[in-house]
C-alpha cells in the first residue's frame, strides 16, 4: 500500500465522502436534534425535550397514518411477491416469446407515479371507471373504490400491482439460473410440476425472493406519490382522504405544509425505527428459509 | 430431457448423461396434454398482457376524445379530436415544464453517472486502510429512509438560497449515489486487473487509467446507471413538491399534479386535459424504455442477483 495509491483512492472517493458528511451524516444528527425542538424555519429552534414524542403518542393522525401504512404493507407486499413469482414462472415457460411478454409486463414500471395516481382515479372511479364497468359486465356491483374508506387501500394496492414488472424481471433472472439437473433429478424421483416448484424452484430462488420482499417492504412503508397524487390536494385547492393518509404523507404535510420541522423530525425518527425493526425481524426469520448457493451471497 | 431447454453452458454435459437411454421429455409425454398446457400458458400470458397494456391504451384513447366522452371507456373514440393536444399547451406552461424536466434530468443523470463511477473505481481498484468499513457505510446509507435526511437537507438548500430553484433537484447527484456506486463497483471488480497494471507500466497516471481504460470497458453498466437515473429524475414528485414554489419552475410530474388539482378534483372538471398531460408526461419514458430495453432488463436483473 503506497502512499500515492492511498491518496489517489481518497481523491476518487472524495465526492462520496463529502456527500456523505453533508447530506447524510449531518442531516441524520441534525434531525435527531430537531426532533427535540420546536422549529418553524423562521424562528430559531426552541428546545422542548421529549415534548414532540409525547405529542406523537397522543396524535390520532399518527395512529391513523401508522395503521393505514401497516394495512397497505400487509396487503401489498405479499400479493406483490406472489403475483411477481407467478408471472415469472409463466414467463420462464414461454420459450422464445418470453421477451415480448416481459416487455409488456415491465412497461407500466416506466410510468411516472403521478400518472399512476391519476390512472387510479380514472380507472377505479366508482361510477364510470373501467374496473367497475368490467365487474358490472359479469354481474358484480363494484364498490366506490376512490371514495369509500374501506375500498381506498385495496384500490391503491391493485393499482400499484400494475407496476409489479420490476420484480418479475428480477425473479425471472433468478429462475433462469436454476440448474436444469435439479429438475431432472426431481422428475426422476417422480415429482410433478407443483412439487418441483415448491421443493426445487422456490428454495433455489429464495435469495431473489427475499431481496424483492425486503425492498418492497421498505418501499411500501415509505409509499407516498400515488396516494398523495390521488387523494391529497396542494396549493389553493385542498382535498384529502383519511383512508389514504400514509405515514410518509403525514410527515410531508407536517414538515412542508405546516412547517412543524421539529415534530416532523420526530416522526421521521419513528419511521426509521419502525423500518429498522421490521427489516431486522425479516432478516432473522429469513435465515431459516433463504438458501444461498455456494459462493453467491 | 437434460439438453432440452437447458442453457448453452450445460450443452456439453448432456451427451455424457443422457446418450444411452434418453427418457422421453416428461413435460410433453402425453402429447395432447402438453399442447393443452401450452395453450393455457399463452392464454394466461395474453390475458396478463392485456391487463398490463390496457391502461396505457385507455389513457391514449381518452386523450383523443372530447370532454363529454372521456369516461365512456370505449377503445376507439366516437369522436376523434386533437383539440386536447392543442388545448393543453394553452392551459398550462407545458413547454416550460418539459424544458425544466429536461434540464433537471440531464444534469442529474450526468452528475450521478460521473461521480458514482469515480467513487466506485476508488472502492474497487485501490486497496487502502479502512476501505472495507467505508464501503460498508456506503451500503448502509441505502437502508436509510429518505425521511430521516429530508428536513435538514431542505434547510441546507434553504440557507443557500436555492429553494424555489431547480438546483436541489439534481445537485446532490454530484456526490454519487450509493446504489449506483454499488452497481458500478461490481462491474469494475469483474475487469482483469492486469490491464490496468500494464497501462501503469506504460506510464499512464491514475486518472488516465480510469478515464481511458476502465470507463470505456464499463459502458454497459454506465448506460444502466444513466437510464435508471434518467427515469428516477424524470418521474420524481416528492422533491419538486418540497422545493418548487412558482409554477414556472415546475417539472412535468409537479405540473401534472397541479393540473390534477385544478382541472380534476379542483373543481373545473376538465379531465380530458389531465389525461392528455399524463400521456405527454409518460411517452418520453416509454421511448426511453424502448431505446434501452436490454439495459433496463439486464440492469434490474443484476440488482436482484447481487443483492
Amino acid at each position: 500500500m503506497r502512499r500515492s495509491e492511498t491518496r489517489a483512492a481518497w481523491l476518487f472517493i472524495s465526492p462520496w465522502v463529502v456527500g456523505f458528511l453533508v447530506f447524510t451524516a449531518y442531516p441524520v444528527l441534525y434531525t435527531a436534534y430537531l426532533s427535540l425542538t420546536d422549529y418553524d424555519v423562521i424562528n430559531d429552534p426552541h428546545f422542548v425535550g421529549l415534548e414532540n414524542f409525547r405529542t406523537l403518542m397522543d396524535d390520532p393522525k399518527v395512529a391513523l397514518a401508522l395503521r393505514n401504512t401497516a394495512v397497505f404493507v400487509v396487503m401489498s407486499v405479499p400479493t406483490h411477491l406472489l403475483i411477481a413469482l407467478f408471472l415469472a414462472l409463466l414467463l420462464n415457460r414461454a420459450g422464445r416469446a418470453s421477451g415480448f411478454f416481459r416487455t409488456a409486463f415491465f412497461l407500466p414500471k416506466m410510468t411516472p407515479p403521478v400518472a399512476v395516481g391519476i390512472l387510479l382515479l380514472l380507472l377505479f372511479n366508482g361510477q364510470s371507471g373501467l374496473i367497475n364497468r368490467v365487474l358490472g359486465s359479469v354481474g358484480i356491483d363494484g364498490p366506490a373504490w376512490t371514495t369509500d374508506p374501506t375500498w381506498v387501500k385495496p384500490g391503491l394496492v391493485m393499482m400499484t400491482l400494475w407496476t409489479v414488472g420490476g420484480s418479475v424481471v428480477i425473479l425471472l433472472a433468478a429462475l433462469r439460473s436454476v440448474p436444469q439437473e435439479l429438475y431432472d433429478a426431481a422428475r426422476v424421483d417422480g415429482a410433478g410440476w407443483w412439487r418441483q416448484t415448491w421443493h426445487v424452484t422456490v428454495p433455489m430462488i429464495s435469495g431473489a425472493l427475499f431481496f424483492v420482499f425486503i425492498v418492497n417492504t421498505i418501499h411500501a412503508f415509505q409509499s407516498f406519490t400515488e396516494a398523495y397524487t390521488a387523494y391529497f390536494g396542494s396549493g389553493n385547492t385542498t382535498y384529502s382522504n383519511d383512508a389514504a393518509l400514509f405515514y410518509a404523507i403525514y410527515l410531508f404535510q407536517q414538515a412542508f405544509q405546516f412547517l412543524h420541522m421539529g415534530y416532523a423530525s420526530a416522526l421521521a425518527w419513528l419511521l426509521f425505527v419502525v423500518i429498522m425493526l421490521v427489516t431486522l425481524v425479516q432478516f432473522r426469520v429469513s435465515k431459516r428459509f433463504v438458501f444461498y448457493e455456494g459462493e453467491q451471497r | 430431457m437434460t439438453a432440452v431447454g437447458a442453457p448453452q453452458e450445460r450443452a456439453e454435459l448432456a451427451p455424457l448423461v443422457t446418450e444411452p437411454e434418453r427418457p422421453a421429455p416428461a413435460r410433453r409425454s402425453p402429447r395432447r396434454r402438453g399442447r393443452m398446457a401450452s395453450w393455457l400458458l399463452y392464454a394466461a400470458l395474453a390475458a396478463v398482457t392485456v391487463a398490463f397494456v390496457y391502461p396505457f391504451v385507455w389513457l391514449v384513447s381518452a386523450s383523443f376524445k372530447p370532454r363529454s366522452e372521456v369516461f365512456d371507456n370505449k377503445l376507439i373514440p366516437d369522436t376523434f379530436t386533437l383539440d386536447n393536444y392543442v388545448q393543453v399547451w394553452h392551459e398550462a406552461p407545458m413547454a416550460l415544464w418539459l424544458l425544466n424536466t429536461v434540464i433537471v434530468t440531464v444534469l442529474a443523470t450526468a452528475a450521478v453517472t460521473v461521480s458514482s463511477a469515480m467513487v466506485a473505481w476508488g472502492f474497487s481498484y485501490f486497496r487502502f486502510r479502512g476501505r472495507g468499513p467505508l464501503f460498508g457505510l456506503v451500503l448502509a446509507t441505502m437502508m436509510l429512509p429518505g425521511a430521516v435526511t429530508m428536513i435538514p437537507t431542505y434547510l441546507i438548500w434553504n440557507s443557500l438560497g436555492q429553494v424555489g430553484t431547480l438546483t436541489p433537484l439534481w445537485a446532490q447527484n454530484l456526490f454519487g449515489s450509493a446504489f449506483y456506486i454499488f452497481l458500478l463497483r461490481q462491474f469494475f471488480l469483474g475487469l482483469p486487473r492486469e490491464l490496468f497494471e500494464a497501462a501503469r507500466m506504460d506510464g499512464a497516471n491514475q486518472w488516465q487509467v480510469f478515464t481511458r481504460i476502465a470507463l470505456p470497458l464499463t459502458r454497459p453498466a454506465l448506460v444502466v446507471t444513466a437510464l435508471f437515473e434518467f427515469q428516477a429524475a424524470w418521474t420524481d414528485l416528492m422533491r419538486p413538491l418540497i422545493y418548487l414554489r412558482d409554477s414556472s419552475t415546475f417539472t412535468i410530474p409537479r405540473g401534472l399534479k397541479a393540473m390534477l388539482d385544478q382541472f380534476g378534483f379542483g373543481g373545473e372538471w376538465h379531465w380530458e386535459i389531465v389525461v392528455t398531460a399524463s400521456v405527454i408526461a409518460t411517452v418520453p419514458m416509454i421511448v426511453l424504455f424502448f431505446l434501452g430495453q436490454r439495459h433496463f432488463v439486464e440492469g434490474i436483473a443484476t440488482t436482484g442477483s447481487k443483492g
